[in-house]
């Protein structure tokens, strides 16, 4: 469905380095943890895009480095036409009015010190004070949206004058979503907004998101490590190891055909809730962790763990191969003889 | 295959209550089921429900104040653990039933090796020598699968990645032949393909050591590849029991249904299709008046759940259900008149 539609941001080749001091008062540089090292990707307007991968894999870098809460070290985030890394301040804020946030632990997203009210108001006093909105909104129009949004999230709107810590989890995840809607954004980087969540809780929370993307056609981005959870929301996935991208393709496509051993090993390992299916399948095990993202690799970043390790494996890295439509893969094994 | 195992650990209509200035919250309220040994049994329910309480329980672990067990009995091997002295308890605590926790970095001891910690639980509860204690913790870690373990045995917790941790938890519980294993909530602190190598090696020991385990999680999916049987906890109750094939195949109890429907499922995803979702929010357990504490979010309740609890109904031999909608006429009838009688 999402093909005939237009990009909305298109990520290359991006690269965030945390630099490692060695302690001392020059802070000298000795190494960098490479959180993100090389990721391309395009997003298409209306769309959900998935990012999965295990903890450490740098998912939340990479959206947080999409919004320029980090400074890229390197790459291109193109949101409609200008690079973010390059735009000066004044050009962000006036686009980072249709990039908007939601996180994962909404008692820490959300200031305890100020009622539902003022945390919604926020952004849409933020833009007025400067004159970014369409025209000078009044007190009353402002209060006025703030109602609406609520009402939209599922809240009552006269709890506004209470506080975050009256609210329960799934709650507080709706107050985080109705201050990202708030400006009326184009595109929501949504990071593991319902992991926090119970399963009763989480299974509301998923279903706002996907009612309100039907009626406001906001694009998505949604990171989750619960594979279930992303192939429920998701349109296209993208699957994250060590800063690299590993496959990219069409949900459905992604799960009934995994290419990449760690996509295939993931997707095993994740349990089905159906005890039949689930003792009859073959779990693939991966040996050994995750190792630790500080050092440059020249192969392969999965070629520690992977179990159809090859000898070119260690000493090349794979480009992105096309292995069907919309679905590319970054494994030697689908290189085209 | 339960049947012929003898039981190793019953509980009987456990209850454990908390004081606080809010009221007395009853975080486990008349508990009751049997672990046989090699069987692995699931405690599932939200955050909030009681299963870790209801472990703490067994092993009277509960704070004291503001937590107290007020009634019921927990019996290991025929014996009543709450009448135990100190010092028994403690012969049974870590030797006869160990438990390993969801967070193993804050269940091991930062300052000390991983040798002084092993060996100091091996040396309290069996009569063997420090040496021959080393020697058995290399053992108990070589078996959990750490490699090299006469080396890492010197490292410090911080020195193991989360993983490794975890095993290291569960060589530690099983170091003194343990019949029961306690594992609340063992992999929601980890990614899940590290969760598949740590359900495996518990399934590993379950099948080699005979060790009875008691999950604790609230991931329907490891239930369903782990456990033989399920208890589903709802606001300090059991609300449903039975063996995991027939709780998936043919959930009674409306929670029970709703829990399972609203999981996102990896095998059968229809994306037109809306979660189906629990409306509202888990329960407040302070002062809960008697009634059903699932009825302002069920879908199928009638008018006798808003006033009393609903009896427990044994659906099949080894099915039990707390649900009104299996009682029959009469009994609703009869507890009608009852309430009206009460007013």
């Amino acid at each position: 469905m999402a093909e005939d539609k237009k990009v909305l941001l298109e990520v290359k080749d991006l690269k965030q380095h945390f630099p490692i001091d060695n302690g001392g008062i020059f802070k000298k540089q000795i190494g960098a943890i490479r959180a993100v090292d090389g990721v391309s990707f395009t997003v298409k307007e209306g769309e959900t895009l998935g990012i999965v991968g295990e903890s450490g894999c740098g998912k939340s870098t990479c959206i947080r480095s999409i919004a320029q809460l980090y400074k890229p070290t390197a790459g291109e985030v193109i949101f409609e036409g200008v690079d973010l890394c390059k735009a000066d301040n004044k050009t962000l804020l006036k686009l980072r009015k249709d990039i908007q946030m939601i996180f994962q632990d909404p008692m820490a997203s959300l200031d305890p010190r100020m009622t539902v009210r003022s945390i919604i108001a926020e952004p849409l006093n933020i833009y007025n004070r400067r004159g970014l909105l369409d025209h000078k909104w009044t007190v009353e129009e402002i209060e006025n949206r703030v109602e609406i949004l609520m009402e939209k999230v599922g809240l009552n709107k006269t709890f506004k004058n209470r506080y975050p810590h009256e609210f329960s989890g799934g709650q507080r995840q709706r107050i985080g979503i109705a201050r990202a809607l708030a400006l009326n954004p184009k595109i929501i980087l949504a990071d593991e907004p319902v992991s926090a969540l119970d399963v009763s809780i989480q299974a509301q929370i998923l279903n706002l998101i996907s009612d309100l993307q039907k009626e406001m056609g906001i694009t998505f981005i949604f990171i989750a490590h619960d594979l279930a959870v992303i192939q429920h929301i998701s349109d296209r996935v993208v699957v994250m190891y060590l800063g690299k991208v590993m496959e990219i393709s069409k949900a459905d496509e992604l799960y009934n055909n995994p290419k990449h051993p760690y996509t295939t090993a993931l997707l095993s390992a994740a349990p089905i809730p159906d005890p039949v299916k689930e003792r009859s399948r073959k779990r693939i095990i991966l040996s050994g962790d995750v190792p630790s993202p500080d050092k440059e690799r020249k192969g392969c970043y999965f070629y520690d763990r992977c179990p159809h390790k090859m000898e070119k494996c260690s000493c090349n890295i794979p480009p992105m191969f096309d292995c069907g439509p919309d679905h590319q893969v970054a494994c030697w094994l689908y290189e085209e003889k | 295959m339960s049947e012929q195992n003898k039981p190793v650990l019953e509980v009987k209509g456990l209850q454990t209550y908390f004081k606080t200035d809010a009221g007395i919250v009853k975080a486990v309220d008349g508990v009751s089921f049997t672990v046989h040994e090699g069987e692995t049994i699931g405690l599932v329910g939200e955050s909030g429900c009681g299963k870790s309480v209801t472990n703490l329980s067994i092993m009277r672990l509960v704070p004291s104040p503001p937590g107290k067990i007020v009634g019921g009995e927990v019996l290991y091997e025929g014996r009543d653990i709450m009448k135990m002295s100190e010092k028994e308890l403690r012969s049974i605590r870590g030797n006869n039933i160990s438990m390993i926790f969801q967070d193993p970095m804050t269940s091991l001891n930062p300052f000390l090796k991983i040798s002084t910690q092993m060996i100091e639980t091996i040396c309290l509860h069996q009569n063997l020598s420090k040496k021959e204690a080393r020697e058995k913790a290399i053992k108990m870690l070589a078996e959990v699968g750490i490699p090299s373990p006469e080396k890492r045995i010197d490292c410090y917790p911080h020195q193991f990645s989360g993983g490794m941790r975890q095993r290291v938890m569960i060589a530690m519980a099983l170091s003194c032949n343990a019949k029961v294993l306690i594992a609340d909530e063992p992999t929601t602190a980890l990614d899940v393909t590290i969760q598949a190598q740590i359900l495996e090696l518990i399934q590993k020991i379950n099948k080699k050591f005979k060790t009875a385990v008691i999950l604790i999680t609230h991931d329907l999916g490891v239930v369903a590849g782990m456990c033989d049987n399920v208890c589903v906890m709802y606001a300090g109750r059991i609300v449903e029991q039975a063996p995991t094939e027939e709780l998936y195949a043919a959930p009674s109890h409306p929670y029970t249904q709703g829990l399972i429907a609203s999981v996102p499922r990896m095998d059968e995803s229809d994306k037109a299709k809306r979660l189906f979702s629990i409306e509202g929010q888990p329960p407040n357990v302070i002062d809960l008046p008697p009634c059903c504490p699932f009825h302002p979010r069920c879908h199928k309740k009638i008018g006798i759940c808003e006033h009393m609890y609903p009896p427990v109904k044994q659906l099949s031999e080894t099915h039990t259900c707390a649900c009104w909608l299996h009682a029959s006429e009469e009994e609703i009838k009869k507890a009608e008149e009852e309430v009206k009688k009460n007013g």
